[in-house]
């Protein structure tokens, strides 16, 4: 039986498309995550993995359904509204160029907390918000020499490992990663989810993860794969969307 | 770490394009300011060359022509003004007094004017100022000249020296007055107006040196300087003369009189209006600087423009970032115009050090130059209006960037397309 109410993320009959385009880029009838799932979604690029991820993170919304997250209906909020909830419920990790090339490794972590004060505020519970990016920053493995640091002088891993940093500060519910580990080599790769596993189950966030990786999907709880609009014409797209078994 | 934090962050990044563009609106402000100064000043600075003279009367010609010769030494009367009608209207009752005026020769490239010693006590320029007398003294004998500053400046006179007058304006040596030199006995302080570059003698001085000249040309009978002193002195006709009235209020009605006059054809003029008429005339030329100038904003806009779309693609992953973490679109518009906003109020301060700048290291120069004090004063309300425009303006631009910032963020949500 499935908890819809405490769900952390919920997805009913979601559809979206472009305007003018015939065919639903995405057609989920029904996705529930509770808190401290990890999902992996994969999908080929085209399958509509990016259009989930604004939909989730609230930047776009659905054509039709229900996008739900924490209990709140996305689609019922003014467009900064959804901003607003992205930058105090949502942590995102991009494939790469995560961080601001500007900022010093902390500020680029502490940027988080820039549009939210909630998120300042649960970050700065115990101590500073600055601490609190060091903190992160640490127990990511990062050197303290990097913390003040220019980013650019970081490696692409350790970049990474900053973006995870900057998507946990604050303690948001839900982290989005779009292929965080495609700029990765195995080994690299390995260490960041190891990373990212461990800081989002200590603070039981629901991950949503997509890759075009198939190999990493088994160390998902659970798994679910997009498919394009040509392998899928028509209604037959509700098949490729559910929980793995 | 708000808005505008990362704004400067942001820009100090890409300082290099943006230092470029913040130095196109400093010269744009610059020229504008500039212009506008050097308009204000050249405007009171010529408004002010004749002040408390009510009319200034010479034979029958246009205004600006009279004005010209008579206060400006540019160009030369149609005709002269005959001694007697000089002393007709000299002698009427609402005049209080008249400085005759007789040009025609010259000093080594500067006008030598003819005059009396009333000049010097009713002439006026300025903010009412007088003449003053900066080193000796006033010419008392015929053979005594006052020099303005420019001239003794330039020429390098002091009082004692001795000068040979030419006949006409060509300062050729064959034409002089050669057999009746001058003796320096007074120096002008420094008015900035055409009396600088004068030399004053007396009405006699003139007739004296042209006593044994018809035609233009020397006479066969030569008579020097102290032959000369024997004669009469008295002119038979001055090129112009200045009126003052007992009350102003009476001007149009003499200068009626004088145009009307029937023995001699004759023009009044009136040395405010007209002067502020021959403005309008050359102020043409500032207005086209203006425009100039306009147009030299208008560019660093446009270059301002340039910079600011060509960053918009290398600032995607940027605006990707930022959305991420909750920024709405607005605040990504509002990042542009911040952005906008310290380019052109850099632009703007960097304008103003500039006039500053050059106004503190042009002024001894232009003092020496020209006698106008460039007076460094805070900026009027037309220069901080010129400001207030540039932002503006700069402000109106940057919406284009900001509205393509706006949808693109909103279309491309968080997709990092890089």
């Amino acid at each position: 039986m499935i908890d819809r109410a405490a769900a952390v993320v919920c997805l009913e009959q979601t559809r979206f498309r472009w305007p003018g385009q015939s065919n639903d880029l995405i057609d989920i009838d029904e996705l529930t995550l509770q808190a401290g799932e990890h999902l992996f979604v994969r999908g080929a690029s085209g399958s509509g993995k990016t259009t989930l991820l604004n939909l989730l993170a609230g930047v776009h919304t659905p054509t039709a359904g229900v996008v739900r997250l924490l209990g709140t209906d996305l689609a019922e909020l003014s467009a900064s509204r959804r901003d607003q909830f992205r930058a105090d419920h949502i942590g995102v990790i991009f494939q790469q160029f995560n961080l601001l090339p500007y900022l010093s490794t902390v500020e680029n972590v502490t940027l988080a907390c820039a549009f939210s004060a909630r998120k300042r505020e649960r970050a700065a519970e115990s101590t500073e918000v600055k601490t609190a990016a060091r903190n992160l920053l640490s127990a990511l493995n990062l050197p303290d020499s990097s913390y003040d640091a220019p980013v650019n002088e970081l490696s692409v891993g350790q970049q990474q490992r900053v973006a995870v940093a900057r998507a946990l500060i604050g303690g948001p519910e839900i982290i989005i990663a779009d292929e965080p580990t495609s700029a990765l080599d195995t080994e690299n790769r390995d260490r960041f989810l190891e990373l990212l596993f461990r800081e989002a189950e200590a603070r039981s966030c629901t991950l949503v993860f997509v890759s075009h990786d198939p190999q990493l999907a088994g160390r998902f709880t659970r798994s679910i794969e997009l498919r394009t609009a040509d392998d899928m014409p028509g209604d037959a797209a509700d098949d490729a969307v559910g929980a793995s078994p | 770490m708000n808005l505008l934090r990362i704004a400067i962050k942001s820009a100090k990044f890409r300082r290099t394009s943006l230092i470029l563009t913040i130095f196109t609106i400093a010269i744009s402000v610059a020229l504008l300011l500039g212009v506008d100064k050097i308009r204000k000043e050249s405007r009171s600075s010529l408004l002010n060359t004749v002040s408390q003279t009510d009319l200034i009367v010479g034979a029958r010609s246009s205004p600006t022509n009279l004005l010209l010769y008579s206060v400006f030494r540019i160009g030369n009367a149609t005709n002269n003004v005959s001694w007697e009608t000089y002393e007709h209207f000299a002698e009427m009752e609402e005049v209080a007094w008249t400085v005759p005026i007789s040009l025609g020769d010259s000093h080594r490239g500067f006008r030598v004017m003819g005059t009396t010693t009333d000049y010097f006590d009713f002439y006026r320029y300025g903010n009412r100022k007088p003449l003053v007398v900066d080193d000796g003294q006033r010419f008392d004998g015929v053979f005594e000249t006052v020099l303005g500053a420019d001239v003794a400046n330039e020429l390098d006179y002091s009082i004692g020296d001795e000068i040979i007058i030419s006949h006409g304006l060509v300062s050729a040596d064959f034409a002089g007055h050669d057999d009746k030199p001058f003796t320096v006995v007074g120096v002008l302080a420094k008015t900035g107006t055409p009396v600088d570059r004068t030399v004053h003698v007396s009405l006699a001085g003139i007739e004296a040196i042209h006593v044994d000249w018809q035609d233009g040309g020397r006479s066969s009978v030569t008579l020097d300087a102290e032959q000369a002193l024997q004669l009469d002195l008295t002119p038979t006709a001055i090129t112009a003369f200045l009126v003052g009235l007992e009350n102003r209020a009476e001007t149009f009605q003499v200068q009626r009189a004088i145009n009307d006059y029937p023995d001699e054809p004759m023009s009044a003029i009136l040395p405010g209006a007209t002067l502020a008429e021959f403005w309008r005339t050359i102020s043409t030329i500032e207005q086209i600087l203006f425009v100039i100038s306009g147009f030299v904003l208008v560019v660093g806009l446009l270059g301002m423009l340039t910079t600011i779309l060509s960053t918009l693609n290398e600032r995607r992953r940027e605006i990707a970032v930022l959305r991420s973490i909750g920024a709405r679109a607005t605040h990504v518009v509002s990042l542009i115009l911040l952005e906008t906003l310290l380019v052109v109020v850099a632009g703007c301060v960097a304008g103003v050090g500039l006039v500053y700048g050059l106004l503190v290291l042009a002024r001894p120069m232009v003092a020496r130059r020209t006698g106008i004090d460039l007076a460094i004063t805070w900026l009027d309300s037309t220069q901080l209006t010129i400001m207030f425009g540039v932002i503006l303006s700069a402000v109106v631009v940057s919406l284009v960037p900001g509205v393509i910032a706006y949808r693109r963020s909103i279309q491309d949500g968080l997709a990092l397309k890089v």
